[in-house]
C-alpha cells in the first residue's frame, strides 16, 4: 500500500510507519489470524514429530491391526498395525515440504519469466508467453504427471514437477503487474539515469509486484500440497513404507469399508492445512490487493 | 465473426506446433538412453539395443524423427502400447466416451451448484447466508478430489448403500465421481459468480431498471443475471480442463475405464508410447475446448467486436 490512497485522517498518523500500519490491518483480518493460527499449529506439530509422536511412523504392531482410536493409539492403526497419529505427524513433514519447495521453484522461475516478458516486451515477451501457452495446454494435474513421467518417479521429481507446472500462474500475474508498474514515472526516471534493465527489474519493479506475487504464492502452497499429495496418492511420489498424507489415503482406500479412519484422518489433515493456507491467502489478498480477482 | 474465428485459429497454430514438438521431445528429455525407455526393466545386450535403435529410427536426425512421428500422428497412428501392443489411438477411442461423460457431468453439476450458490450469496450480500455460502465455497476449493471422492464413497456407498462405489455405465455410477470432481470447481465458480453479480448490481442500468418500478425479481433475472454470467463463460473452459485432468484421479478411484485411468496406469507402468500419445491427444483437445469457449464468449457478449 502506498500513500496515494491514504485519507487525510490516515496521513495525520504520519508517525506510524508503513510496516506497523500493515501489521495492524493484518491483525484486524479474521481470515489471516485464523489461517495463520491453524497453520502455525500444524507446522509446529509436524516439525516436532520426532519429539511428540508416540511411535515410529513405520513400526508395525501386528497384533493391533486396523484398530480404532483408543488411549494407546490416538487415531487408531492401519492395516499393518502402524500408528496413524505418528504417521500423520511424520507424513506432514513431506507434504508441507513439497508444498513449500515446489512453490519456491515455481514462483522464482515464474516471477523471473514474468518480469522479463513484461519489462522487455517485444520478442522476449512473445517467446516467453508462447512457451507459457504451451504449458497451459496441459490442464491441472496433467502437466505434473507429464513431468514426473519424463523425469522418473520419486519425491524430488514430484517437487520439480509441481513447481514447474505452476510456473504459468506466476508468470502471468507478474507480467501483468510489471506492465502496469512499468508506466510509472520512477521507472522512467531510473531508465533516464542509465540503470541497466536487470537492475531496474530487480530493484524497482520486483518490490512493486511483490504484493500480488505473495498472494498468489500463498494460495499456491495450498494447491502444491494438494497436487503433491495427489501424485503420491497415485503412487508416483513418496514410496512405502514411509508416510505421506496422499500415500496414506491411498493405502487406506482398500479398507474403507471396515476401517474408515485409516483414510479419513490423513484426508482431514490435508483439508485442514489447505483450508488454513487458503484462509491466509484470501485474507492477505483483501489487505494487499483488493482488486486482484482469483 | 468468421474473421474473428479465422484469426483465433491462426493464433493457435504456433502453440499447437510447439505442443507437438514438446510432446515429441518427451522421449529425448527423459534422462538416459531413449532406447532403454522401450526396453524397460528387461535385460538387453548391446546388439539388441542397436537393433531397437535402428527399428525405432532413433539413429536418424531429430527433425526427421519428428516429421515421421507427426506424419503418423496426423494419420491417426500414435504408435502401439509397449505393454500390450494395442494401438494407442484404439485405446483412446475406446475410453474417450467414459471420460467425456464424466467431465461434462462434472461441469454440469459444478455449474448448477456454483452459479446458484454465487447468486444467492450476492443477493443476500453481507448476511449470514452470504457468509455460509462463501464458507461452503472455501471448503469446496480446499477439498482435494481424492479426498472428496473417498468421503462420498464412504457416505453414499458404504454407510447409506444408495449408490455403487465403483464402475461405469448408468446415471447411478456417474453421480458420485462427477460430484467429487465438481466440488472444487463449484467453489471457485460460486466465488466468481458472486463478485460478478455484486459488480453488476451496483451499476447504473440496474438503478434505472429499479426506478422503472418493475419487481426486484425481474430486475435480477432480466438485467443482472444476463450481464453477470457473461464473464463466467470464460472460466467454463478452465473448469472443463480441470474436470478433464481431474478425471485422472476420479477414474482411478472409482475404477472407471476412461482416459485418465489409463494415463495413470501408463505412467506407473512406464508405457511410454501410451503416455506420449495420450498427452498429445489431451493437449489438442484442450486447445480446441479453449477456442470453442472464446468463440462462444464472442458470440454472447454484444460488447465484444473483434473485427
Amino acid at each position: 500500500m502506498t500513500n496515494v490512497d491514504a485519507t487525510p485522517a490516515e496521513l495525520g498518523h504520519a508517525q506510524s510507519s508503513k510496516g506497523s500500519r500493515f501489521f495492524r490491518r493484518v491483525l484486524r483480518s479474521r481470515n489471516v489470524v485464523a489461517g495463520a493460527a491453524i497453520l502455525l499449529a500444524v507446522t509446529l506439530l509436524v516439525a516436532l514429530a520426532p519429539h511428540i509422536s508416540p511411535y515410529s511412523p513405520t513400526e508395525q504392531f501386528r497384533r493391533n491391526r486396523l484398530q480404532p482410536a483408543d488411549a494407546e493409539f490416538l487415531l487408531g492403526t492401519d492395516n499393518l498395525g502402524r500408528d496413524i497419529w505418528s504417521r500423520i505427524l511424520y507424513g506432514g513433514q513431506v507434504s508441507l515440504q513439497v508444498g513449500i519447495i515446489s512453490v519456491a521453484i515455481g514462483a522464482t522461475l515464474g516471477a523471473l519469466l514474468g518480469l522479463l516478458a513484461g519489462y522487455l516486451g517485444g520478442h522476449a515477451d512473445t517467446i516467453i508467453m508462447r512457451f507459457i501457452d504451451v504449458m497451459m495446454a496441459f490442464p491441472g494435474i496433467l502437466l505434473s504427471l507429464v513431468i514426473v513421467a519424463v523425469l522418473g518417479r520419486n519425491l524430488h521429481n514430484v517437487m520439480v514437477a509441481v513447481g514447474l507446472s505452476s510456473v504459468p500462474v506466476y508468470t502471468r500475474v507478474v507480467r501483468g503487474s510489471t506492465l502496469s508498474v512499468k508506466q510509472f514515472d520512477f521507472i522512467v526516471a531510473a531508465q533516464a539515469l542509465g540503470g541497466s534493465s536487470w537492475r531496474i527489474m530487480m530493484r524497482h519493479i520486483l518490490p512493486n509486484v511483490a504484493a500480488p506475487l505473495t498472494v498468489v504464492a500463498t494460495n499456491g502452497v495450498a494447491s502444491a500440497i494438494i497436487t503433491g499429495a495427489a501424485l503420491s496418492f497415485l503412487g508416483l511420489g513418496q514410496q512405502p513404507p514411509d508416510p505421506e498424507w496422499g500415500l496414506m489415503l491411498n493405502e487406506g482406500r482398500e479398507f474403507i469399508r471396515v476401517a474408515a479412519w485409516v483414510t479419513t484422518y490423513p484426508g482431514l489433515a490435508i483439508m485442514v492445512t489447505v483450508l488454513a493456507i487458503n484462509l491466509l491467502g484470501d485474507g492477505l489478498r483483501d489487505i494487499l490487493d483488493p482488486r486482484l480477482k482469483l | 465473426m468468421s474473421k474473428y474465428l479465422a484469426s483465433r485459429l491462426l493464433q493457435t497454430i504456433p502453440t499447437v506446433f510447439l505442443i507437438t514438438v514438446v510432446v515429441f521431445l518427451m522421449l529425448h528429455l527423459s534422462p538416459g538412453d531413449p532406447v532403454l525407455v522401450f526396453i524397460g526393466d528387461k535385460q538387453s545386450t548391446p546388439e539388441q539395443r542397436e537393433k531397437i535403435r535402428e527399428d525405432m529410427g532413433l539413429n536418424r536426425p531429430l527433425h526427421i524423427q519428428y516429421l515421421t512421428y507427426m506424419g503418423n500422428a496426423l494419420r491417426g497412428d500414435l504408435g502401439r502400447s509397449l505393454q500390450t501392443n494395442v494401438p494407442v489411438m484404439a485405446q483412446i477411442v475406446n475410453r474417450l466416451p467414459w471420460t467425456i461423460e464424466l467431465s461434462f457431468a462434472a461441469l454440469f453439476i459444478a455449474s448448477v451448484i456454483g452459479i446458484s450458490v454465487g447468486i444467492i450469496a450476492a443477493l443476500y450480500h453481507n448476511t449470514i447466508i452470504d457468509t455460509l455460502a462463501m464458507a461452503f465455497a472455501l471448503v469446496g476449493i480446499s477439498m482435494p478430489v481424492y479426498w472428496s471422492s473417498l468421503l462420498l464413497i464412504l457416505f453414499f456407498a458404504v454407510r447409506l448403500r444408495v449408490l455403487p462405489a465403483i464402475g461405469q455405465g448408468g446415471v447411478e455410477r456417474l453421480i458420485l465421481p462427477a460430484t467429487a470432481l465438481a466440488l472444487v470447481s463449484a467453489g471457485s465458480l460460486a466465488r466468481m459468480v458472486r463478485s460478478s453479480m455484486l459488480e453488476v448490481l451496483n451499476q447504473d442500468f440496474v438503478l434505472t431498471a429499479r426506478s422503472k418500478g418493475i419487481t426486484e425479481r425481474i430486475v435480477v433475472i432480466r438485467h443482472v443475471l444476463r450481464n453477470a454470467l457473461i464473464p463466467v463463460v470464460t472460466i467454463l473452459g478452465l473448469i472443463l480442463g480441470y474436470t478433464l485432468s481431474g478425471a485422472v484421479i476420479t477414474e482411478t478411484i472409482f475404477a472407471r475405464l476412461g482416459i485418465g485411468q489409463k494415463y495413470v496406469e501408463a505412467v506407473v507402468q512406464k508405457d511410454f508410447t501410451v503416455v506420449q500419445g495420450m498427452t498429445l491427444f489431451i493437449a489438442m483437445m484442450y486447445v480446441l475446448v479453449n477456442i470453442a469457449v472464446d468463440v462462444v464468449y464472442a458470440f454472447i457478449d454484444p460488447r465484444i467486436r473483434y473485427d
